[in-house]
């Protein structure tokens, strides 16, 4: 079963790397004011039951994928 | 001193150990045994190639879970660059290393001022400065506001950059967990050895591993 956990920066948190790509793309002349660069993590986990791929996806998200000083995720199943 | 898939650091750590009087003994990350050793060294280097955050993965390897007992029993663990990012995710240090604010990998001599009259800074007088070498991409401690204020009244900011270098929270260089015997920060003691190369300040740090 398919989970994928979206981890995206925390608001508030320094974040160069959306800082480098929204200087870029200003530089390319679009409109763009502020970026926040996350990651995507598509999960393949061994189970039928989505209830328990979403509970492994965010225990996994929050142990692992993210950092919560930093960090804020989503899970979504399927 | 504990070598992981991508630690660099190793062998100059190994060599800052033998410079200041010590025996190191090579550990390897995927063992689980520490060898009897009386002090903890967390080499720099770029363990698991910093996917996902710098130090996430290596935190899990195996002799994690040891290095974690031996310092909740009070041994003395000092994790320089990648080691402090791995101490941080560990949980075994507060905080947690970010990409360096100016977008630059940054290597080059920095002064250090030191906050705290510590063993681990062989208790140099607070406001005095020592120099010792950065080198890193992700460098910039970050903490947030709630507890930064304890964590400073608990006396565990040992040395604070002269200089804003990487972004870090109230340009923090090093720091320790609340019971002081662990130590973290982003500079390289053990490249500031040997006078050849303009320093022997890093000697203190890594002193500390085997005078404590």
């Amino acid at each position: 079963m398919r989970v994928t956990v979206l981890v995206r920066p925390k608001t508030g948190i320094r974040d160069p790397q959306g800082e480098a790509i929204g200087r870029s793309l200003g530089g390319l002349g679009y409109p763009v004011s502020a970026v926040s660069a996350g990651s995507i993590f598509d999960l393949e986990i061994d189970t039928d039951d989505p209830k328990e791929a979403e509970r492994l996806g965010a225990e996994m998200a929050a142990r692992v994928l993210s950092n919560d000083l930093i960090e804020g995720f989503e899970v979504s199943v399927g | 001193m504990i070598t992981f898939l991508g630690s660099l650091d190793d062998r100059d750590a190994m060599r800052a150990v033998g410079v200041v009087g010590g025996e190191a003994v090579s550990l390897w990350h995927g063992s689980t045994d520490l060898q009897s050793v009386d002090a903890i060294l967390l080499p720099g280097g770029f363990s698991y190639g910093d996917h996902l955050r710098c130090g996430a993965l290596a935190r899990f390897s195996p002799i994690m879970g040891a290095v974690a007992e031996f310092a909740a029993a009070g041994g003395p663990v000092l994790g320089i660059c990648n080691g402090f990012q791995i101490l941080c995710e560990a949980d075994l240090l507060p905080g947690v290393l970010t990409p360096n604010h100016g977008q630059r990998f940054i290597c080059r001599d920095v002064e250090l001022i030191v906050e705290q009259g510590s063993p681990w800074i062989g208790n140099r007088a607070v406001g005095t400065t020592i120099t010792v070498p950065v080198k890193h991409g992700d460098g910039a401690w970050f903490h947030p506001e709630d507890g930064l204020d304890e964590l400073e009244e608990n006396g565990q900011v040992l040395l604070r950059y002269a200089e804003d270098v990487n972004g870090a929270t109230r340009r923090v260089a090093c720091v320790t967990n609340a019971a002081g015997n662990v130590c973290g920060l982003m500079p390289h003691p053990e490249h500031a050895v040997d006078p050849i190369l303009g320093s022997i300040d890093g000697q203190l740090l890594v002193g500390r591993l085997i005078n404590s």
